[in-house]
Parts: structure tokens; sequence; C-alpha cells
């Protein structure tokens, strides 16, 4: 079910990538203050924004969960911000070695969109200990996607805060104050689209990982004529219960 | 202050940009490897699955019948 298509979208993802990269380093012109540092502007501002974004999707997710009670939506709103995560360390690790080699520290504290954005990975760092400490999966899946909307509507806010700033140390990059010449603004847009596609990618990866664990679950326990439907997983997990589909349950043989 | 630094001769600045590109690599092919850990655990469980599934199709079929097949 989530495995459909992901062959594709993984071969248009490694394509798109390459071609950023090479965008990168042989398109687009050397910047005029940073030099040949300005490079990792092409990796870490795209990282930003999808973490970003991304957090976004898990709350919209999360809000499809408490209107429909289906369990698919609370799993998506998980890999959503689980990936987000993974992608906020490494924006967080390439604007400090960006920040050293700029401004000669790998963390300045009286930058606004530094420490906003450590607010918000540290905020989200708590989701994972938030799910794992209920054990009930309906509260689990509740509680957590009530946290993802409210930490959600944090995001936006949160970057409209840090514009509103005054000091204005760290580099703009979308807005009226932006004035990137065509061709750092075409590389800059594929990268951000090639980071966007690897984000898709290993959503749709976890996803499949999960369901296949799920299927896989939901086969031993009817082997072991056990009940299927409405069967939590053992033990305690922050990761929600998957539900299987219906078509997946019907296309299982049932033994005795 | 910070803003109006000189930029870095390439050779400085060239392990800066490594170190960046270098980090999204690594997180890359970290989750690579911890998918493939995960698949090789589904298809050791999914073995399991179809050598107990094998089991029990062998134990549920009656024996063969020893006169049809002499007959």
């Amino acid at each position: 079910m989530y495995g459909r298509g992901l062959r594709t979208l993984s071969i248009t993802t490694v394509a798109v990538m390459a071609i950023a990269l090479g965008l990168v380093f042989f398109y687009a012109p050397l910047e005029a203050e940073q030099g040949f540092l300005q490079k990792i502007f092409y990796v870490h501002v795209p990282l930003a924004i999808v973490a970003l974004c991304g957090f976004v999707a898990g709350g919209l997710m999360a809000i499809q969960h408490l209107r429909t009670r289906d369990p698919r939506w609370d799993m998506r709103s998980y890999v959503a911000i689980h990936m987000s995560l993974i992608f906020a360390v490494a924006t967080l690790i390439t604007g400090s070695i960006w920040a050293k080699g700029s401004w000669g520290h790998w963390w300045v504290w009286s930058e606004p969109t530094l420490v906003s954005f450590l607010i918000v990975f540290l905020l989200y760092a708590t989701y994972q200990p938030l799910r794992f400490a209920i054990e009930d999966p309906e509260r689990q899946g509740r509680y957590a996607s009530v946290f993802a909307i409210l930490a959600g509507a944090f995001v936006p806010l949160n970057f409209l805060a840090v514009r509103l700033s005054t000091e204005y140390l760290h580099p703009r990059v979308l807005g009226s104050s932006s004035n990137l010449p065509a061709k750092m603004q075409l590389t800059f847009l594929v990268s951000l689209l090639g980071i966007a596609l690897l984000y898709l990618t290993l959503c749709k990866y976890e996803l499949t990982a999960k369901h296949t664990r799920a299927q896989l679950r939901a086969l031993r326990r009817r082997l072991a004529g056990e009940s299927v439907e409405g069967a939590a997983p053992r033990g305690r997990s922050a990761a929600p219960h998957l539900a299987l589909s219906p078509s997946a349950s019907a296309s299982t043989p049932r033994s005795a | 202050m910070l803003a109006i630094a000189p930029a870095l001769p390439l050779h400085e600045a060239g392990k800066y940009v490594a170190g960046a590109y270098v980090v999204l690599f690594a997180i890359v092919l970290i989750y690579v490897a911890i998918m493939a850990v995960r698949l090789s655990r589904i298809e050791r469980e999914l073995g399991d699955l179809l050598k107990r599934s094998e089991r029990s199709t062998e134990a549920q079929s009656p024996p063969p019948e020893r006169e049809s097949t002499l007959a």
C-alpha cells in the first residue's frame, strides 16, 4: 500500500539531487562576500525549510487523525515529525559548520534565527518521549496529535517572530530582502526540490517499513490463532499502532 | 561586526563546505543502514512464519493411505 510508487520516487530523488549537486558546484557563481563557503547555503537552507514544513505537515495530519480517528493519520503524522527531527539535526549541524566558517563561532546565542530553530527542535524532541510515556495506544495517538497540532501552530508563529526581530545577522534567503542572482536562485530551487523529494522518499520508506511490520505481526497472530482486529502491539512503543487496511486483511489467508 | 567578516579563501572554506555535505550524506547513509537492518529482521521473521505455516499445514493434512499407493 505505502510502497506503491516508491521505486519511481527514489529514482527521481537521486536524479534531482545529482542535478542539484552539479548546479551547486559547476553552475552557481561564487558569492561575492562569502565566497566558496556560501555553497553550504544550498544544503542548509533547504534542510531547514523542509524540516519546518514537515513539522507543520505533521500538525495537519494530526488534525486529520483527530477528525477521522483513523490511526493511519497518526502514523503519517508520527513519521513526518520523526523525519523532520532528523532533518532538523542536519540543519543544526550544517548551520553550525557555516557559522564557524563565516563568523568564527560554532554557535551565536544572540542570533534569533539559530536560537529559535533550536527551541523548535527541542520542543519536538519531547514528542517521542511523550508518546513513549503513554501506554494505551488510543490515548497515545490522541495526546500526540494534540501536541503535534499545538507545536505545528508554534512553528509559523516562531518564524514570523524571528522575521520581525531587529537583529539581522543571519542572511535572508526568501522575501523582499533577498537579492539572489538568477543562477543562484535556480540552483537553490533545484536543491530545495531535491531535499523535499528526499524527505518524501524517506517518509515513504518509513511508512512502508512500518506497514510491513504491522502486516507481519498480524500474520504471526493469525498463524498463532489469535484475533488480529484491534490487537495492540506487544510491549510499549513510541510508534503508533498501525491498523491493517481491509484490503491487506482480506488478502491475508485465514487459518483456523 | 560578524556579518562583515571577509570571505574565507577557497582552501580554508573547502573543509567547511565538505563537512556540511558529508553530514547530509552521512545521515542518509545511516538511515539506509538502519533500513537494511530492519529489512533483514523482516526477512528473518517472514522465514520463521513460513516455516511455522509449513509445519501447521503438515500437521493438518492426513497421512497418505498405504493401500491406495500400493494398488
